[in-house]
């Protein structure tokens, strides 16, 4: 008898399991409709593969994996891909998240499969890669890819094959190894080799499964696996519990198996790795135990992923009047359901309808007293009272320092708290609100990074500018003492001549700009014409928000107020402006000189404004026809235009090339266009009738 | 006179010990003080590592690093909305004060974070809200589209103001089932006052 | 969310806050019926007033923090706390003793702090010595155990106690029946070898192995501290660090039963309130440490604390005493104490600061 080290800790709770094992695994009825949860595993959600309306076979692939942690998701029964939407999912905030919906058609058609029952001749990893494309993801409750767990970084030396089921009411890996335990076996042994057969293989398995552990003894027949069975207590099926018991290690804090070179399955996956290996069959259904006084005929089902949760409490005869709290996952991890309408999925090992008998009454916690029962209870060694004192307090240092991390949530201290007081809850929360605190810290830290960079950059840039108006300044007072001598030193003060011309010319160009009435005036008729349209667009949104919205509203006005004020403002400079004595261009005469150029570019701009002036008053004075023309001609000049330039890009081999080609189409179709009004117009002309469109 | 140099030599070896005590005492104190002196002052450094460093300015100072500093100089550690009563109490553990209410002068605790949106159809490229960023969460230039780095913005605000044509709107981040933890169990003060329904236990009653 | 989220586990131990009071209640039925048998009825007053004072006054307190009564009375708690001072008192105290005790244990050491769990100090241990210090002649005035009074004379019959401790239902004197007890007479036996005074004290001639009567009591209250180790109440580790630690210090200064030694080992196990303390008092979950190492470390110093007051102090019998002083150090000892957490090399500290 292979040695086995106590479980420090745990509790016994009454088991409850021989409802569950009256009768043989039963299959429920084909469901009319799967909905199948893109992320039924830990890890990244899996990306879908098909489309709505997409005919898909069974066992074809309609998601993939995405990412190091990820799994792929296969159809479990032929049929119709009805949707890709939010669905309601079993989760414990009962929400909801992206669901292939799959109409079955009846049929159960399969995809053609690749069974690979000489995987002993395959390489590790072409076995891996087989178990990967299967999508198999752990089937003890956790639901980690087993793809990902199976290519560990480190050399494994010991294999531990769990079917410890520590948890009342569940049965599912018990009636496995009943029925199925040929299957376990060669799934063990596919494990090893992927494995690079480790030294030592082991079978944890509770005393409380004689059955189950003489089946799978003589399936193991002539196997290296040791089947070892250990004593019946809660959690000794956790993970790191099971491996502390069969090997006496410990996993570090924080790490994980792999790290002292174990690797454990549950045995469900073993099952499924079997059948994705030797017979090709992808993770398409599930053995879930339905269980609790609420059902009449509580047993195992073979279910498919995606099973409606309603359909199966069906099969098993589920009363809605009888049952007080419907729990998916055992009694004492499984978490409530509100609602039936959710879909098995591959981490499903049981669903349990608790009648009234069963379901605890839920009182009143009462004070903390310290007693200890759950230290004495806890597998992991904490002191739970301690860590509801402190997560009460939301001291999050005193947990730390507790280790609240290694809490493995198995609820064995909440369940002999004789004050009934809900401990898991509290370490739930606390390390949710752990985890929130550590995501804010990194953005605020990230955020005080951008924000000193923002201010050194505004610094900088303040630091320039200083340095710029300064050297200005210098520059305009040496300028200024050199009026005048144009004499070149020789140390090269000519550049400060010039420097002080361009200087000159540009101070020249700011006063003239001042000064010069007409530059004001067309300044301040502008604003006005801009505020103008504030002022409307401002106008037209009041009216689009309703009175009772007091903020925006508010808002609003005061919003235009500000630009009533401004206007008034603006058009009274204006109407100061025009009442002033014009100002003659001789009082400009003491920059006349070096405004000279300015003064060429003021009289260019004159005329052009002149020139458009013409063009506008000639426009208003035109009849249609001759607007027209004067339209069709201008358009074929830009067209000529246009094509020189799509012409020069063409030789250019300009990546605007499209853009050129573009505006020469449009301006063509403008062209066509107007050259349609006209002779439509000259045909009304010409028929006599008035003109007097538009 | 023989009783007073009596006196004064019974006097002599008390006050004497006293004072070579004080001396010596002094003489550590005052080596400690130049030998251990710490530069600058941590504490500014300390409070500001709790602040929520969105550069708001909602707390009436231009920054996060000023309050912080105001805070050492005896600010109300009330009156930052975006950090809430998590940040308060912290800061009230670190200052070793009790921990106040927030001050809804300065802002309501927001329900959920906001991120800034600009409207692109009615951007016309002013930058104005460019320079109003505190964290440079604002892509654009002149005359160019400006748009906003949803994954720098910090939800401060500072930008919807500058804006001359209003189209920054704060859209609230939706929290997804990734972010959903369970709450904390309520106390039993507040369980014996209000009756308590459990969600699955109305199954008798529900459809 | 208007509907409270449950969560696992969603089974439960049949055990209660109120089961744990109740088991501790008969624990003390066989230290009481020895009381009552050798030192007459009164105990039995003195735990019958202290109940309902206690009773009377967590109400009192419940109300004025508007919480239901029912809810907070149900746990059994103040009852707890009501029948160990009152075993702790002096029989036939004035009625006031019990009462004020028991009012400053439950009001002042109890809900003041917060209410059952929040103590930090054992409310029954608080409120006997808030008496002895304010009431010393009263506190130090014990009977003679019905063994060892004279022939002829007999205990007071129930309602002669009862004028005992009422004074206005009638005058008895009290001082017939009144004695210091083995403990108080062996401190104050300077100068006598220890066969001395085993052999020349009434105590210990009319006792089998220590004082008369006493050692009846503290082997009852050994008793029922058994009884409640098998229906796991508490641990073993904080009683027997503490008897223990109690044995060491003297068997450490028996010093050979000189006239300077601190007294045989059986006088100090089984006189006084040891047992009851023991089983009792050290084991309360709420004051005491919480790690089973932190347990020994507390309760090895509480006996060791016991025997240097009662060898070097005032007084003669120093388990209130030690409790609330180690009291104090509870939290301290829990800092250094956790155990080692499953995938850590070793424990940890709960002063670890953030880093």
């Amino acid at each position: 008898m292979r040695q086995t080290w106590p479980l420090p800790g745990g509790i016994h709770p009454p088991e409850n399991k021989s409802q569950s094992l009256q009768r043989p695994i039963a299959q429920p009825p084909l469901p009319p409709c799967l909905v199948l949860p893109l992320n039924q595993h830990i890890g990244t959600p899996s990306v879908p593969r098909v489309c709505v309306g997409e005919t898909v076979l069974k066992g074809q692939v309609v998601a993939d994996a995405e990412g190091m942690i990820s799994a792929a998701l296969h159809a479990p029964t032929s049929g119709v891909i009805k949707a890709i939407e939010t669905r309601p999912i079993a989760h414990p905030s009962g929400g909801e998240d992206v669901c292939i919906v799959l109409e079955s058609d009846g049929e159960e058609r399969w995809i053609e499969l690749a069974a690979r029952p000489d995987y002993a001749d395959l390489a590790p990893a072409e076995v891996l890669a087989l178990i990967a494309r299967a999508g198999i993801t752990g089937m003890g409750g956790a639901g980690f890819p087993s793809a990902t767990k199976l290519q560990p970084r480190h050399a494994i030396d010991t294999l531990i094959i769990n079917a410890a089921e520590c948890e009342p009411y569940i049965t599912a890996d018990d009636v496995l190894m009943r029925e199925r335990a040929p299957g376990i076996s060669v799934g063990i042994d596919i494990l090893a080799h992927v494995l690079g057969q480790p030294e030592t293989i082991l079978i944890g398995i509770e005393d409380n499964k004689p059955e189950a552990a003489s089946a799978l003894r003589d399936a193991l027949d002539g196997s290296r696996a040791d089947l070892v069975e250990i004593p019946t207590r809660y959690p000794s099926g956790g993970e790191k519990q099971l491996i502390q018991i069969l090997t006496g290690k410990e996993v570090p804090s924080g790490g994980l198996p792999a790290d002292i070179g174990i690797v454990c399955q549950n045995v469900g996956t073993t099952h499924a790795v079997f059948e994705a290996v030797c017979k090709g069959t992808p993770l398409i259904s599930r053995i879930t135990t339905v269980t609790g006084g609420a059902c009449a005929h509580a047993g195992n089902f073979e279910v498919l992923i995606g099973t409606p949760v309603e359909h199966l409490l069906q099969a098993a005869g589920y009363d809605q009047g009888i049952c007080q709290r419907l729990i998916m996952g055992g009694p004492m991890m499984g978490f409530t359901l509100a609602d039936t309408d959710v879909p098995v999925v591959k981490s499903t090992n049981c669903l349990l309808a608790a009648d009234a008998k069963e379901s605890p009454q839920n009182n009143i916690p009462q004070a903390c007293i310290r007693c200890g029962l759950c230290a004495e209870a806890c597998p992991a060694n904490l002191l739970p009272q301690q860590l509801y004192w402190y997560a009460r307090a939301r001291d999050y240092d005193k947990l730390a320092a507790h280790n609240l991390n290694d809490c493995i949530e198995c609820g064995a201290c909440a369940y002999v708290c004789p004050s009934e007081i809900p401990l898991v809850q509290y370490y739930r929360a606390a390390k949710g609100e752990i985890r929130v605190m550590q995501q804010e810290k990194i953005f605020s830290d990230h955020a005080r990074i951008r924000f000193e960079f923002h201010k050194d950059r505004m610094e900088k840039a303040e630091r320039e500018k200083a340095a710029k108006r300064e050297q200005r300044k210098k520059a305009a007072e040496v300028a200024r003492s050199t009026v005048g001598n144009s004499q070149p030193a020789p140390d090269g003060t000519t550049a400060t001549d010039e420097d002080s011309d361009v200087v000159r010319a540009a101070l020249a160009r700011v006063q003239a700009n001042k000064s010069s009435t007409e530059a004001q005036l067309r300044k301040l008729e502008r604003n006005l014409e801009a505020l103008d349209t504030q002022l409307n667009n401002a106008q037209s949104r009041l009216t689009e928000i309703p009175e009772s919205d007091t903020g925006p509203h508010g808002k609003a006005a005061a919003a235009i107020e500000q630009i009533r004020v401004k206007r008034a403002r603006v058009a009274g400079e204006l109407e100061a402006l025009k009442n002033q004595a014009p100002e003659t261009p001789t009082d400009t005469g003491a920059n006349a000189e070096p405004a000279g150029q300015d003064q060429r570019a003021v009289d260019k701009a004159a005329e052009a404004i002149a020139r458009a002036q013409q063009r506008m008053a000639e426009q208003q004075s035109m009849s249609p026809d001759d607007k027209r023309r004067h339209q069709r001609e201008r358009l074929e000049k830009r067209l000529v235009k246009a094509r020189q330039r799509l012409a020069q890009a063409q030789t250019d081999g300009d990546e605007n090339l499209g853009a050129y080609a573009d505006a020469v189409a449009s301006l063509e179709q403008k062209l066509t266009a107007l050259q349609n009004t006209e002779t439509t117009a000259e045909a009304i002309a010409s028929s006599g009738t008035d003109t007097g469109e538009r | 006179m023989t009783e007073f140099i009596g006196l004064l030599s019974s006097l002599a070896l008390p006050v004497l010990s006293l004072v070579g005590m004080a001396i010596l005492f002094g003489a550590i104190l005052g080596f400690a003080a130049i030998r251990f002196k710490v530069e600058g002052n941590p504490l500014v450094d300390q409070i500001d590592a709790l602040l929520p460093q969105t550069q708001c300015g909602q707390c009436g100072h231009p920054g996060c690093r000023p309050y912080a500093e105001a805070i050492v100089n005896g600010e109300a550690i009330n009156r930052c909305p975006p950090g809430g009563q998590a940040t308060i109490n912290a800061l009230a553990d670190l200052l070793d004060v009790p921990a106040p209410e927030l001050d809804e002068e300065h802002g309501e605790e927001a329900e959920l974070k906001t991120v800034a949106y600009i409207r692109e159809d009615e951007c016309i490229g002013c930058t104005k809200c460019i320079q109003a960023c505190p964290v440079d969460a604002i892509l654009g230039a002149a005359k160019m589209m400006h748009t906003v780095i949803a994954s720098e913005c910090t939800g401060c605000d500072l930008c919807v103001e500058p804006c001359p044509v209003d189209c920054i709107d704060m859209i609230p981040i939706m929290p997804t089932l990734s972010d959903w933890h369970w709450q904390a169990p309520p106390e039993t003060g507040d369980l014996i006052r209000s009756p308590r329904i459990i969600a699955t236990d109305r199954h008798g009653a529900a459809a | 969310m208007p509907l409270a989220l449950i969560t696992s586990p969603h089974q439960h131990a049949a055990q209660t806050t109120q089961r744990v009071m109740q088991h501790l209640l008969l624990a003390t039925v066989p230290g009481l019926v020895a009381l009552t048998w050798h030192f007459g009825w009164g105990t039995l007053i003195n735990v019958a007033l202290a109940s309902i004072t206690a009773l009377g006054c967590e109400a009192a307190v419940v109300v004025l923090r508007r919480r239901p009564v029912g809810f907070y009375l149900r746990d059994c708690s103040a009852l707890v706390t009501a029948v160990l001072l009152g075993l702790a008192l002096p029989p036939l105290a004035p009625w006031w003793i019990p009462v004020v005790g028991s009012a400053f244990a439950i009001v002042i050491a109890k809900h003041l702090y917060g209410g059952l769990g929040y103590n930090p100090f054992n409310p029954a241990m608080v409120g006997y010595v808030v008496l002895l210090i304010s009431f010393p002649v009263e506190m130090t005035r014990w009977l003679a155990p019905a063994s060892i009074l004279p022939d002829g004379a007999s205990l007071p019959d129930l309602q002669a106690s009862l004028q005992l401790v009422f004074p206005l239902l009638g005058n008895t004197p009290i001082d017939a029946f009144t004695m210091a007890t083995p403990l108080d007479t062996f401190k104050h036996s300077q100068g006598l070898l220890v066969e001395q005074v085993l052999a020349e004290n009434v105590w210990f001639t009319q006792g089998t192995w220590s004082g008369a009567g006493w050692e009846w009591v503290n082997l009852g209250f050994l008793a029922g501290g058994c009884y409640l180790l098998l229906q796991r109440v508490f641990t073993w580790h904080a009683p027997v660090a503490m008897l223990a630690g109690l044995s060491l210090m003297a068997l450490l200064n028996y010093d050979a039963g000189s006239s300077t030694s601190g007294g045989p080992l059986d006088l100090h196990l089984l006189s006084g309130a040891t047992m009851l303390g023991a089983f009792f008092i050290v084991t309360d979950p709420v004051t005491s440490a919480v790690s089973h190492l932190g347990r020994l470390i507390y309760g090895a110093l509480v006996g060791v604390l016991i025997y240097i007051i009662r060898i070097w102090g005032n007084y003669p019998d120093a388990v209130a005493f030690a409790v609330l002083l180690m009291n104090f150090a509870a939290p301290f000892i829990d800092y250094y104490t956790l155990p080692r957490t499953y995938g850590h090399e070793k424990r940890g500290r709960a002063t670890k600061m953030k880093d």
